[in-house]
């Protein structure tokens, strides 16, 4: 076979691109009058999708298309009103799409009978009794052999502008068979803004053989005359306009200007946006140079009119690319409701799952936060909810013998504190079993038996990795998508996250994160040919020594600094790369107090800002890495994230290490 | 040597149509168009034994379009198979009252298509 997976995936990429332009301005223009070609595009779109996806077999991508194909059939006949619900369940469908053929691309699979099953649910739910189809007699005018050539898409049309009470008219217009293309659009521009283009199509009779004949059906309120005198002769009327005149739109727009969007809004893809800020970090290092370069100048020739311009022009230069930093990071914002819609999705989705009846309530859905942060959050979050439906929410029948309501609830609150958005998920289920948690720490040798601790230190134990109240791992919640994968990943960003219960009452999950990415400053540093981040924040200061400097106590290298005794990681070892194996190298100093610590490194870059960024599945089960920045020229570089290595290289035990390296020295 | 033209707007489903074609051993030369308007355009270049239509396209659809070749003198004598989805059961038969040959309902199988091919084109 010549097409490949590859293909498919970039086919349907294009396509997927397509159908949410189309989704899109469905849904701005849904309540100011919706073209029905715009609903027969996306309907399209997903039909292709179905086509190819089904050709190369990938079941669930067919699975998943079909049934939005249904749907959005359903709705372009009439058989389902486009109401709110159905618009956002339209949004929840395309996402789904998405991801399915994401998953495709991926070779991951998961189980879609469940969301299969909610979509049919849906379709039936929200059609109406017996669609709203004009008498089958309705046609009379219209030559029988038209309507043969018309698909029930196209009749539909036809019969929805009949009942409208528009006029239907027949337009032919000859062309020249090797260049038609940019008179016919023009012809169907002008006929779509003043009525509906139902059907188009050709024929060749009585024509000499390079010329073409395209027969247009309009649906318009205009009369015959109105319509004859905008599109010329060569038309025919075939059913009447009955609709009263419409009083001219209020504001009386010209015409030329009808085909306007009302809208102000531009789509864009993040990965623009992104690439515009990997531009800005590679201007504010010309930047850097620049006052470098002024400093130098100062240093040679003094404080002279021209050196001092160079070092005002780089400071206001600086000023202003923080501030379009600033204004792009602004432009990346989205509201968090376009996460809860997902989130709710899940909801229903385990609340069939599991039998437990959730009603599910969302509040303050136009909180804002970054389209990114927005993504890296959506996980999480999800792992919270399905924690909170797992083991949150008794059974309908502890429920019951408890007093409450036989279905739990679950609310997603967010709102905006100062730089940060907050969001809440809170559920009425049994609360966190305290007294568990405590017996548990116990048991796990984190707590000793006497040890005096309040509920709250209690509560951070459900935090730490491998710690579940619980023994059974059900499908839901599962294992390994603890609250402390919840709570790494979170922190990553400058997130954290907070937990209150109250027996029987419930439990209610904050998380914190910050509004925009997080800019940090980091030291840029390389070992052998690798460059890494270390933040500013996790760091106190650097120093160069030699290898003389360093002793070795127990297997392990400790340098005296200014009397205290500093343990020695090498970064090289850390991470099983080449270091220059020279004998002098430079050092930072990271951690406080026990857990301070020297990583080496063979050179000092210099300081710059970095946005910081998720890593690639591939790379994510290894310790002592943070994330990926972009630095300059689309180099990507890996963030240290001085906590694990501090704590994966000097474990339990150095205390004694700290006591014997004091002796020594 | 047997000329084909293959109508769909999907480029991986032409090249898929193609491969299935090529499969048949048989010479054939197989013309792509991408819309029904591509299509208008190609029926006078050249003398096609097989016209293989999907439906649902932007400009025209398949319908339209074999209408059109039903109705030219030039045309009416190549056989159309309509290559579409389950979804348009109502439109294939349709077509099939325009004059398309057969239909072939998408996904489809290597052989089906092949199969149908063969039977139409006599080989």
């Amino acid at each position: 076979m010549s097409a490949s997976k590859k293909d498919f995936i970039a086919e349907s990429e294009e396509l997927l691109l397509e159908a949410e332009s189309h989704l899109v301005e469905i849904q701005e223009t849904n309540s100011s009058g919706l073209r029905p070609d715009t609903l027969n595009s996306l309907f399209r779109s997903v039909h292709t999708i179905k086509g190819i996806s089904g050709i190369f077999g990938f079941r669930n991508v067919t699975d998943v298309a079909h049934s939005f194909e249904s749907l959005l059939d359903d709705i372009r006949l009439g058989k389902i009103e486009l109401s709110a619900d159905v618009l956002k369940f339209l949004f929840t469908n395309m996402d789904m799409l998405k991801k399915i053929i994401r998953d495709e691309d991926e070779g991951s699979k998961e189980d879609i009978s469940g969301y299969l099953i909610s979509m049919e649910a849906f379709r039936d739910s929200a059609k109406k009794g017996s669609g709203a189809s004009a008498a089958d007699g309705a046609f009379a005018g219209i030559d029988k052999s038209i309507i043969s050539i018309l698909s029930e898409y196209e009749e539909h049309r036809l019969k929805t502008n009949i009942r409208e009470n528009k006029g239907i008219y027949l337009k032919s217009a000859v062309y020249n068979l090797a260049d038609f293309e940019k008179e016919l659009n023009d012809l169907t521009a002008l006929i779509r803004s003043h009525g509906e283009l139902i059907s188009m199509f050709p024929d060749s009779n009585d024509l000499p053989p390079d010329s073409i004949r395209f027969n247009l059906m309009i649906g318009s309120i205009l009369p015959f005359d109105g319509l004859k005198e905008l599109l010329g002769d060569d038309i025919k009327e075939l059913i009447s306009c009955k609709a009263a005149p419409e009083p001219p739109p209020p504001q009386a727009i010209p015409q030329e200007m009808t085909l306007k969007s009302s809208t102000s809004f531009v789509r864009v893809d993040i990965e623009k946006l992104d690439r515009i800020l990997d531009t800005i970090s590679e201007m504010s290092l010309a930047i850097s140079a620049i006052n470098r370069v002024g400093k130098e100048m100062m240093e040679l020739y003094g404080h002279t009119p021209i050196v001092v311009d160079v070092l005002k022009i780089s400071q206001v230069f600086g000023r202003r690319i923080t501030e379009l930093q600033g204004q792009l990071l602004e432009i990346r914002m989205i509201p968090i409701g376009q996460i809860f819609s997902r989130l709710s999705q899940v909801v229903r989705r385990y609340s069939r799952e599991t039998g437990k009846r959730i009603d599910i309530l969302l509040y303050g859905e136009d909180a804002e936060i970054d389209k990114y942060l927005a993504e890296e959050i959506a996980d999480p979050l999800m792992h919270i909810i399905r924690n909170a439906i797992d083991h949150g929410i008794e059974p309908a029948e502890v429920r019951k013998s408890t007093g409450k309501k036989e279905s739990g609830t679950i609310i997603l609150k967010a709102f905006q504190r100062g730089n940060h958005v907050i969001i809440e998920v809170r559920d009425d289920g049994a609360g966190i079993d305290i007294e568990g948690v405590r017996k548990k720490a116990i048991e796990k040798g984190l707590l000793s038996q006497d040890s005096r601790v309040d509920e709250r230190e209690l509560l951070e134990f459900i935090f730490m990795p491998g710690f579940s109240t619980k023994t059974t791992v059900t499908d839901i919640s599962g294992r390994g998508v603890g609250l402390d994968v919840v709570k790494q990943k979170l922190s990553l960003f400058g997130g954290f996250v907070d937990i209150a219960t109250a027996k029987d009452a419930g439990t209610t999950i904050t998380v914190t994160m910050p509004i925009t990415l997080a800019v940090l400053r980091a030291l840029i540093v390389r070992i052998g040919k690798e460059r890494f981040a270390i933040p500013l924040t996790s760091m106190s200061e650097t120093f160069a020594a030699g290898q003389a400097d360093i002793q070795t106590i127990e297997g392990r290298e400790v340098y005296n600094l200014r009397e205290e005794p500093l343990p020695m990681i090498r970064l090289s070892r850390v991470f099983g790369i080449m270091d220059d194996g020279s004998d002098t190298f430079f050092t930072v100093v990271v951690g406080y107090g026990e857990r301070r610590a020297g990583l080496v490194v063979d050179e000092l870059i210099g300081h710059q800002e970095i946005i910081i960024k998720s890593l690639s599945d591939y790379l994510k089960g290894y310790t002592g890495l943070a994330g990926a920045a972009e630095i300059g020229k689309h180099e990507v570089i890996l963030v240290i994230d001085v906590e694990s290595v501090i704590g994966k290289f000097i474990s339990i035990g150095s205390g004694d290490l700290i006591q014997k390296a004091v002796s020594h020295v | 040597m047997k000329s084909v033209l293959v109508v769909d707007d999907s480029a991986t489903t032409r090249s898929l149509i193609k491969a299935v074609i090529d499969e048949i051993g048989e010479e054939m030369n197989v013309v792509e168009a991408g819309s029904g308007f591509e299509a208008l355009r190609l029926l006078p270049q050249h003398a096609f034994d097989l016209i293989l239509t999907d439906i649902n396209m932007p400009d025209i659809n398949g319908l339209e379009f074999t209408n059109f070749a039903k109705n030219d003198t030039r045309y009416v004598h190549i056989p159309i198979i309509i290559v579409s989805t389950e979804k348009s059961r109502e439109d294939i038969e349709k077509g099939l009252a325009l004059g398309a040959i057969a239909y072939v309902t998408k996904p489809f199988r290597t052989e089906e298509l092949q199969g149908t091919i063969r039977k139409v084109l006599k080989i």
